[in-house]
Formats: structure tokens, C-alpha cells, sequence
């Protein structure tokens, strides 16, 4: 980048003069995109080492990707509109389009609970799940050693050497330690020994220990050092045998053999009988059809969706109509004080929305809150609790809510009336319904239909008022897990247990995929009216 | 013309004249009592709620019966401030990171001619209309996998929730932006290139300045939009340090016997104010932004 002088220079010059006389050094400009690169690089290849660590290669191909993409942009002169877009590309394509068609992929699969990993995931932890102490294997003096945080085993083996491992590290040789005469590792250099002293004095110590697995070596299938007492350690084994060549677990014990089944991914007896974990498979539309067939999960999910739509019209319509009259009545020139007055109007706008709502759930409560000791002198009106006024009450927070955007959006729309077609009408003898029906009316809607669309798309997927006042309840009778008053989107984070639970993220996705669909048809319906695609 | 009929109306008796007053322009006043009582009672109720001594509901209910600041005092034995911190990290970085990457886009879609520029305003305008809020599953399963690499973009990490929050700031704000960077007379450039000002020079001394309002339109509806946002907010950050306001303030009303209510009501006092202040001060700003674009959460 050039300096600033460069913009002064005027003189006339001869009109060939080389490209190299007007070189006039590095600019501050190149510099600081040097610097920039030279960052974005240096974070770029410290990602891609760490994907190549932790063996995640889609992670490790996209960043190596976006990386060179990035130096070609921005070293080369050819792509300058590339420049300015490329940043906010980036994020819009990890974090918008690939969760955007993340979903749809994982619409059609079983992904959830049971079903979280890949087949070989499924075969390990199996293994681990089933493991058991063999009933003739040896035990092993141990001590408990922790670094930090971490929490390990040291035990000494048959030979007298200290092996250390960890949850996260299997068993490794350490030198320089030292064992007692009964043979208990009591200095492991690098750890510290956790006292049996101090083991006794914490009981969530103790459950750590209990809980914790040393893997013998990094194939799952030699078992892993388990404690029960905290000073001898013992090797467990797992009870099934997997056979990689056949893709067969067979239970020692018993001798049921489960097959790998890719249909359902699970392993399934031939009794039909199945392990509890299994591994994620493409399932075609089985969440869609599981949507409307489930019983448990039909019946909810349709009225789920009546109040859905009911919700987000009723909200637009109530609002735009308490905004719109109260614009009409307050958009008078003889009214004093109209701008305090107007800016108390609004004020419900301006305080921040998922504040109002919980502020509402306190006023709304059954017991204590103000709107049954205020208004309805102490009766006992269970507004949160029940089906209809539920409801009710979650329209009525959100008229509160946003009536003051239209109030807004109408005064606007209103002054920018053409006072001629008004006047007009007026003396061609329109009565003041009249000139509303027929004047006002639909020339205020040319210009806030477009916005009543958009806030109809909004409050489709207006997740904050439902969870906060309601929490989609008071719920279902069954076991679906949804609420009278849930919409889609709380239906689909309950159905999805991201916040903990049991999880279905194939059917939460395929919900999601529903909703998209609706959204995707009320947008085109707002294109038709802004007519927006012709003005690009 | 209505001031037209009331001076006519004056010449005439008195009585019919205040009733013509009162039909017309005096009914309003008590029913804009009534709107304002309306509009303002759960926030004086707040408030008065805040000052009370005690954090239940029940004692709440005559407004202002006591004054004491023992809510606000106790907002600092709680993780309060904290949350009001990690709201401003996330709220400002994702608004500035939305002001920035919506300018230079708007800018390219403005001022270049490239192959497919059409097809990118076309792809952008249909892109926004799915908000990610509802792939959040998919968003969820996303962190968990880059959490597993890079652990700054991984769940409960505030990084991620604005990376998260910007990979929608494109498809939100490119439009805004653009119409108003359309606006901006291209001779101007034209001549800046001709004094041989370099394409950056031109962006960011030329142009930047002169679209500053509606930086600050887009800054502040990315702010508000962080601010409230809670879904996205409550999926990614886990541990209570790292909560937001949304996520934390509803923590702590969730629960029907451990609510506080007075904490609540302080610490939304404290929250709201400065975004009361600025909604007001702005709002003919931030109304033009939400008419031409999105709608405030």
C-alpha cells in the first residue's frame, strides 16, 4: 500500500514512465496485512497440528483449506473482491451453511443417545462396559497419585517395576520410584502419592478412585486396572470377545453372538436382543415418519404445531392492531406532551425481552405474584399452570412486548401518508371509518406487511418468551417430554436433549428440517411482497 | 383541517365547544393513562422490588413499602458481575466483528463488479432467512467436534458463542449495509483512485467515515441481538462463570422454591438501564435498522 504522499503527486510526467520509478517502499498498509498473515497463519497451522493430534481429518482438511485459500487472497492482486468478503465468508460457512446442511444430514440418521460414535467407538466402549474381574487374576500393590487434577495409578508389578497410568494415558514404566517392603509405590517422581490418610478424609476422592480405569495397553481388549479398596489394584477384562473379521461380539459367558446389524447400528442377537451402545447409521426418513406415527410423540408434536402458528399470528395481529390504534389515537398534533408520552409507550421495547418475560413469570405467579393480588384481589388463578391460561398469559406478555414495535412502526408509516389523498377523500365526503377502511389502511399495509411477515417468521421460532415464562408447560399427559404451551423450537430443544438427558438429535433435526420448511415458505411469500430479489 | 372546525366551532356557545373538545382531542388524555399504566407498572414494579429488603415474591407487593439497598449489595456475592462482564465481552466483540465483516461486504457488493456477485446477494438474502437458532443441534454437535481440536472453539468456551453469533452477521447486516453503502456517490472514489489512493485507502478513509451511521445502527442491533439471545447462549456456555446474563438471570428464577426474586429484580434494574438509555436516545436509529431488516429479540 502506497504512503499518503503518493495521493499529492500531480506533476505531469512523462507517460511511459516504468512501474519500478513509482516504487516508493513497503507502506505502513503492507506491513500491518504482513503481520495479519503472518498471525492468521501461525494460528492456522497451530489448528491443523492439533486436528492432526486428535485425528480429527474433516477439522484438519476445512482448515487447511480456508488457510491456503486465505494466502492466495490476500498475496495475490487478482482477487480483490475476495478481500473484503472472504472474513465474513468464513464464519458464515462454518458456523451458518455447514450447520445449515449439518442438519439435514443428521436429520436422516439415528444420532442421539445409544447412537453417538462411530462403529469402532461402539466396539471399544462395549468392551470397556462389560468388563469384569477375571476370578483368578492377580492383584497389584497400588498407590493413588495425582498431578494436578489428574488422578492416576502407580502399581508395581510382578517383576518389581512402577507403572504409572491415567484415565487418559494407559500404563507406561516410570524410573526412579520407590516401592516399600509390601511393595506400595510410595515416590513416583513427576506425581504426587495421595495418602491413604487423605483418601479416607474425602468421600468424592473416593468415588474417583472407584470410578477410575487404567487401560493395560491401548487395545481395549486387554482389560484395564480398576481398584475397589484404594491399595490393591486388579485387572478386569471384558466379558464380550469382539471378532473383528466376522464383526461379531460373543458374550463368554452366555455365548449369544451379536451381529454387527448396519440397518439400526446396533449389535443384534439373533433373538433380537440388542447392546446397549450402538454406533450412528443413515436411517432414510424414519424421523419424519417417527414425527406423525409415534403414538407417543404424534399427537403432541400436531398440537405443538397448531400452537405454533396460533401463537405467532395471534402475537402479529394482536400487536399490530394495539399498535395501530394507538398510533391513530396519539398521531395528533393537538395532543401535548405527545413525546414523553410516546417515549413511555415504548418503553416495554426497550427493556431488554428476556428480562420482561422472567420479570412476568414472577408477576404471573399463582401464589405470590402482583397480577392476582393486584388485580384480581388474591384469587388463586394458577395463570402459569394451566393449559389455556397459559397460553393466554404467554400472548398477553408478548402483546406487551411488542406492541410498542408497531406503535412505532405505525407513527412512522402514518406521517409519511400523502396529506393530498387524505384531503381529498375528505372532500369528496369519506367518513372518518371510511377514510380509515379505504385510505389508511391499505396504504399502511403496502409498507408494514413486509414487517408483519417477518415478525411472523420471528415468533415462529420465538424460543426466549416460551422458555422463560413457561417452559413450554404445563406439560402433556404421556411421556413425550412437550407442554401445552411449547412451540416448534422449545419442542425441538427438549426432543434434542443438548441440555442434558436423553438425546435424539436425528429426530430433533429432522424437526428442525420441518420448521426450515415452514420458515422457508413464509420467506417467499415476503419476497413476493418486498419484491426484494429485483432491486440486487 | 381539524384545527379548521375548531375555530370555527368557537365562535358558537361555550358548552358545545369543550364537549367537541372533548370528543376530539380530551378523551385521549386519561386513555393514554391508561396505555402508560399499562406499559409501565411491571417496570415500577421492578424497581420496587429491587429496593425492597427482601429477596420473595410475596413480600413485594405494595410498591416501595420499604427502601433498603441490600439486593444491589448482594448482586456482588454472586457471580453477577461476572455474567455482566462475559455479556459485554460476547455482546461488543460480536458487534464489532458484525460491524467489520458486514462492511467489507457491503463494500465489495457495493463498489465491485465480479462474477458471481449477483448470485452471492441472491445466496446471502436466502441464507438469512434460516436463523441458526434452529439448526442449533447441528451448531451444538459443530463445537463439540471443534472443541476437541482447538479448545477456545469448543462448548463453554465464550469464543466460540461469538464466532457463533458472526457466522449470522453476514447474512443479517450485508443488506443494511449495502443499500447505504449504495448511497455513497461512486464519483467519490473515482476520484480518490485517480489521486492514486490504494483500494484499502479508499475503504477505510474515504468510505468508512462517510457510512459511520449506519455502522453504528448495525453495531448496536448486533449488540441487543447478543444480548438477549438465549438458546444459542445456554447450549454453548456450560459453567457458570462463563454465562451471560440471559442464561444466568434465568438460573437463578427457574427454580420455583430457590428463586430469588430480589436479586432478579436488582440486577435487571443495573442491566436494563444503560440498554433503556441507549434504545431511547437511538430509537429512531434503531427503528429504521429493525424496518429495513430484522427484528429485535
Amino acid at each position: 500500500m502506497a504512503n499518503n504522499d503518493a495521493v499529492t503527486v500531480k506533476e505531469p510526467q512523462a507517460p511511459q514512465e516504468s512501474h519500478a520509478r513509482r516504487w516508493r517502499g513497503l507502506g505502513w498498509g503492507f506491513i500491518a496485512k504482513l503481520l495479519m498473515m503472518a498471525l492468521v497463519n501461525a494460528l492456522g497451522l497451530a489448528i491443523i497440528f492439533s486436528a492432526v493430534n486428535a485425528e480429527a481429518w474433516a477439522i484438519l482438511a476445512a482448515s487447511a483449506a480456508l488457510l491456503i485459500a486465505a494466502n492466495i487472497i490476500y498475496f495475490s492482486k487478482r482477487t480483490l473482491p475476495l478481500k473484503y468478503l472472504f472474513p465474513g465468508l468464513i464464519f458464515l460457512a462454518i458456523f451458518q451453511l455447514f450447520t445449515l446442511a449439518y442438519t439435514g444430514y443428521v436429520a436422516f440418521t439415528n444420532y442421539g443417545t445409544g447412537h453417538a460414535g462411530s462403529q469402532q467407538q461402539a466396539v471399544e466402549a462395549t468392551l470397556i462396559q462389560n468388563e469384569r474381574r477375571a476370578d483368578d487374576s492377580p492383584t497389584y500393590p497400588l498407590a493413588i497419585v495425582r498431578d494436578g487434577d489428574t488422578l492416576g495409578f502407580a502399581v508395581t508389578d510382578d517383576d518389581g517395576f512402577v507403572l504409572v497410568g491415567t484415565e487418559e494415558a494407559e500404563l507406561s514404566a516410570v524410573d526412579g520410584a520407590v516401592i516399600d517392603d509390601r511393595q506400595v509405590p510410595t515416590e513416583v517422581p513427576g506425581w504426587t502419592v495421595v495418602t491413604r490418610a487423605e483418601l479416607f478424609a474425602d468421600a468424592n476422592l473416593q468415588n474417583e478412585v472407584i470410578d477410575l480405569r487404567v487401560a493395560v495397553s491401548d487395545d481395549a481388549e486387554d482389560g484395564s486396572l480398576r481398584t475397589r479398596d484404594g491399595s490393591t489394584a486388579a485387572i478386569y477384562q471384558s466379558s464380550m470377545d469382539w471378532d473383528d473379521e466376522a464383526q461379531t461380539f460373543t458374550d463368554k459367558e452366555t455365548g449369544t453372538v451379536y451381529y454387527a446389524d448396519q440397518e439400526v447400528g446396533n449389535f443384534v442377537a439373533e433373538d433380537g436382543s440388542r447392546l446397549p451402545t450402538g454406533w450412528y447409521v443413515t436411517v432414510g426418513f424414519d424421523n419424519f415418519v417417527r414425527a406423525v406415527t409415534d403414538q407417543n410423540l404424534a399427537g403432541p408434536l400436531l398440537k405443538v404445531t397448531a400452537w405454533t402458528f396460533a401463537f405467532a399470528i395471534l402475537t402479529v395481529l394482536t400487536s399490530f392492531g394495539l399498535g395501530l390504534l394507538f398510533a391513530l389515537i396519539y398521531n395528533d398534533p393537538r395532543i401535548r406532551g405527545r413525546k414523553w408520552m410516546r417515549t413511555v409507550f415504548i418503553l416495554p421495547y426497550a427493556f431488554p425481552a428476556f428480562m420482561s418475560a422472567l420479570l412476568w413469570r414472577g408477576m404471573l405467579n399463582r401464589e405470590f405474584g402482583i397480577i392476582n393480588d393486584w388485580f384480581f384481589f388474591g384469587a388463586d388463578i394458577n395463570w402459569l399452570g394451566d393449559p389455556w391460561l397459559a397460553k393466554f398469559a404467554i400472548l398477553w406478555v408478548n402483546l406487551w412486548l411488542s406492541y410498542p414495535y408497531w406503535f412505532l412502526v405505525c407513527t412512522g408509516a402514518l406521517q409519511a401518508l400523502p396529506s393530498e389523498t387524505m384531503e381529498a377523500s375528505k372532500i369528496d365526503g369519506a367518513g372518518r371509518w371510511r377514510q380509515f377502511r379505504s385510505i389508511t389502511l391499505p396504504l399502511l399495509l403496502v409498507s408494514t406487511a413486509p414487517l408483519a411477515i417477518s415478525s411472523f417468521a420471528f415468533n415462529f421460532n420465538n424460543f426466549t418468551i416460551i422458555y422463560m415464562l413457561t417452559e413450554g408447560g404445563p406439560p402433556f399427559a404421556g411421556t413425550s417430554g412437550l407442554g401445552s404451551t411449547d412451540i416448534l423450537i422449545s419442542a425441538i430443544y427438549n426432543i434434542s436433549g443438548v441440555s442434558g438427558g436423553s438425546a435424539d438429535y436425528g429426530l430433533a433435526s429432522a424437526l428442525s428440517i420441518i420448521v426450515f420448511i415452514f420458515v422457508g415458505i413464509i420467506s417467499a411469500i415476503a419476497f413476493r411482497q418486498t419484491r426484494k430479489l429485483e432491486e440486487i | 383541517m381539524a384545527d379548521a372546525t375548531a375555530t370555527q366551532v368557537s365562535t358558537r356557545r361555550n358548552p358545545t365547544r369543550r364537549s367537541r373538545w372533548w370528543g376530539e382531542v380530551g378523551w385521549k388524555y386519561p386513555v393514554a393513562a391508561l396505555i402508560i399504566f399499562y406499559a409501565a407498572f411491571p417496570l415500577v414494579y421492578v424497581l420496587s422490588a429491587s429496593l425492597s429488603s427482601s429477596g420473595s415474591l410475596s413480600s413485594t407487593s405494595s410498591l416501595f413499602s420499604d427502601m433498603s439497598l441490600s439486593n444491589y449489595a448482594a448482586l456482588s456475592d454472586t457471580s453477577y458481575w461476572t455474567w455482566v462482564g462475559n455479556t459485554l465481552i460476547v455482546g461488543v466483540a460480536s458487534a464489532v466483528g458484525a460491524v467489520f465483516m458486514g462492511a467489507c461486504a457491503a463494500y465489495a457488493f457495493s463498489r465491485y463488479r465480479f462474477k458471481g456477485r449477483r448470485g452471492g446477494l441472491t445466496t446471502l438474502l436466502i441464507v438469512q432467512m434460516f436463523p441458526q437458532t434452529v439448526a442449533f443441534v447441528s451448531v451444538f454437535l459443530l463445537l463439540t467436534a471443534l472443541g476437541n481440536v482447538v479448545p477456545a472453539l469448543g462448548i463453554n468456551s465464550k469464543i466460540a458463542l461469538i464466532c457463533v453469533y458472526l457466522g449470522g452477521a453476514l447474512g443479517a447486516n450485508t443488506f443494511l449495509m449495502y443499500g447505504f453503502f449504495n448511497t455513497i456517490p461512486k464519483d467519490i472514489d473515482e476520484s480518490a483512485k485517480v489521486d492514486g489512493a490504494t483500494h484499502a485507502q479508499i475503504f477505510w478513509k474515504l468510505i468508512m467515515p462517510l457510512v459511520t451511521p449506519i455502522l453504528a445502527v448495525v453495531g448496536l442491533l448486533a449488540f441487543i441481538s447478543a444480548f438477549g439471545d438465549f438458546i444459542l447462549a445456554k447450549i454453548v456456555l456450560v459453567s457458570e462463570d462463563q454465562w451471560t446474563l440471559a442464561v444466568g438471570m434465568y438460573q437463578w428464577v427457574s427454580n420455583q422454591l430457590s428463586a430469588n426474586w430480589g436479586l432478579f429484580a436488582a440486577g435487571s434494574v443495573i442491566a436494563s438501564i444503560p440498554v433503556l438509555i441507549i434504545f431511547l436516545s437511538l430509537q429512531k436509529y434503531i427503528v429504521g435498522g429493525l424496518t429495513a431488516g430484522s427484528v429485535k429479540g
